[in-house]
């Protein structure tokens, strides 16, 4: 594979080290918070609509997975240890670090011309391609400033809206989403959108190039890695 | 371009650094930090006590329809009771008393009978468990301020430990909670005597905080200005069990 110097190359880095930083903290706040958040859902692996909701009521959908707790009727034969202490005390911690990593990155990013310049999409830009080196194409674009300005926003809205407490000061950010059984459900189907953005993102990097796409995030030299494979 | 983002990116750690020590002594100062505020989670938690702190000092768990209660409420599992419970039981509780002592100016213990005479507060509101699950009822009972205001509870109090029959379980709340409107010792459900299953005859209820703040079959408070002196000092049972004393979350 020959190695063609990116034309950003005479501009700098292909990441700027803040968004290199800011990348990899939210990445392993995002694990952490994908793993005990599924830890969490297993007590109780029922969603519903609303206010309320129990195994007294009839829920919107069931997922087929076992529990860790015996009053939730699974049709498995066993009941999972029970994992939540620690899983919610990493979640919440986890949540505070993407939160406040996601701030600085979407603060800089629009004071610095971030967002205009790699993730706005416009006409120059290829609608679709896995080559990445130099830029990224419409449907990247697109991708991206979803998941910071939609998807992010409201996975932690509809996380802060399960708390009683912060649902004592914003009620009525409770009551938009249809009550705080209907946050848990709408907090569970944006997590799963962003699991599959984290699953395609990491497919994409990996045909893209795994070592010179993961280099260049690490380093900021788009062809990093490039030279040795 | 490169060493001028890297120089910033120092600076802004640096300053980020400095900006923590002092955030650190400004929560200490204001009681900020939760019990269990130290370890690998405890930045996580006295961030989320110290922000919902200052945002919920004066507000009010969201209080709901007639309409809106759940028909049947869920009652969750309980350990088996202990022979004096059942003993209590026997005769309707007759016996069952709630000490008061600590930082009180007047330690007292009231019986069932007198608790039920004191000025009620009913409240709709949300009870949601740490879980998932949730349901909403009606409670009614006397605010917890009541009895702190009439056992004179000392200006430098800073939390209320509450007590369980069972004696594995205790918890205790800051004052913000402890004086707040909605905190109440709860004696009555939906219009009836409460349940046993939902921790009658005397439960307090905590409805900004989830569930498992509202510890049932309480017979015992105490007034302190610190809680290194209850158990493993980390403010309850829960975190002594891996749950977080703050349940506002």
């Amino acid at each position: 594979m020959s190695y063609n110097p990116p034309m950003t190359a005479a501009l700098g880095a292909r990441h700027s080290a803040l968004v290199r930083v800011t990348h990899w903290i939210t990445a392993l706040a995002f694990v952490a918070l994908l793993v005990t958040g599924g830890e969490i859902l297993l007590s109780h692996p029922r969603f519903y609509w609303g206010e309320t909701g129990n195994v007294l009521t009839r829920p919107l959908f069931q997922l087929p997975l076992p529990s860790s707790r015996d009053m939730v009727v699974t049709g498995y034969g066993y009941v999972l240890p029970d994992q939540n202490g620690w899983s919610r005390y990493l979640h919440f911690e986890a949540a505070w670090v993407a939160v406040l990593t996601g701030l600085v990155y979407v603060i800089s990013g629009l004071m610095g011309g971030h967002f205009r310049r790699n993730l706005l999409p416009g006409r120059g830009y290829p609608f679709w391609t896995v080559e990445d080196a130099q830029s990224y194409s419409v449907l990247q674009r697109t991708a991206y400033l979803l998941v910071v300005f939609v998807l992010f926003p409201l996975v932690v809205w509809t996380g802060l809206a399960m708390s009683p407490a912060m649902a004592s000061v914003f009620p009525a950010a409770v009551a938009v989403l249809g009550g705080q059984q209907s946050a848990r459900t709408i907090h569970f189907f944006v997590s799963i959108l962003l699991a599959i953005f984290l699953l395609i993102h990491v497919a994409m990097v990996w045909i893209a190039g795994f070592r010179a796409r993961v280099g260049a995030m690490i380093t900021g030299r788009a062809g990093a890695g490039m030279e040795r494979v | 371009m490169n060493g001028i983002s890297r120089r910033k990116l120092l600076a802004g750690g640096l300053g980020g650094a400095a900006g923590l020590v002092t955030a650190d002594r400004l929560a200490r100062r204001y009681g900020l930090i939760p019990p269990d505020g130290g370890g690998i989670y405890g930045p996580g938690e006295t961030l989320t006590y110290a922000a919902q702190r200052l945002l919920t000092r004066h507000s009010m768990a969201r209080e709901f329809a007639r309409s809106q209660i759940s028909n049947p409420p869920f009652a969750n599992e309980v350990a088996p009771m202990g022979e004096v419970f059942h003993r209590l039981q026997k005769e309707a509780f007759a016996g069952w008393r709630l000490a008061v002592d600590g930082m009180v100016a007047r330690p007292a213990s009231f019986a069932l009978d007198q608790l039920r005479g004191f000025p009620r507060r009913s409240q709709i509101t949300h009870l949601a468990c740490e879980e998932g699950w949730s349901y909403i009822a009606e409670w009614t009972g006397v605010p917890l301020a009541y009895i702190l205001k009439i056992t004179g509870a000392l200006p430098q109090a800073r939390y209320v430990v509450y007590r369980s029959i069972q004696s594995d379980w205790w918890d205790s709340v800051d004052m913000a909670d402890a004086l707040h409107p909605q905190t109440i010792l709860a004696m009555w459900m939906n219009g009836g005597p409460l349940p046993v299953e939902f921790g009658g005859p005397l439960r307090l209820r905590v409805p900004r905080q989830l569930g498992y703040k509202s510890v049932k079959y309480i017979t015992g408070l105490t007034v302190t200005d610190n809680l290194k002196r209850f158990g493993k000092g980390l403010g309850s049972a829960s975190p002594e069990g891996g749950y977080a004393w703050y349940a506002g979350i």
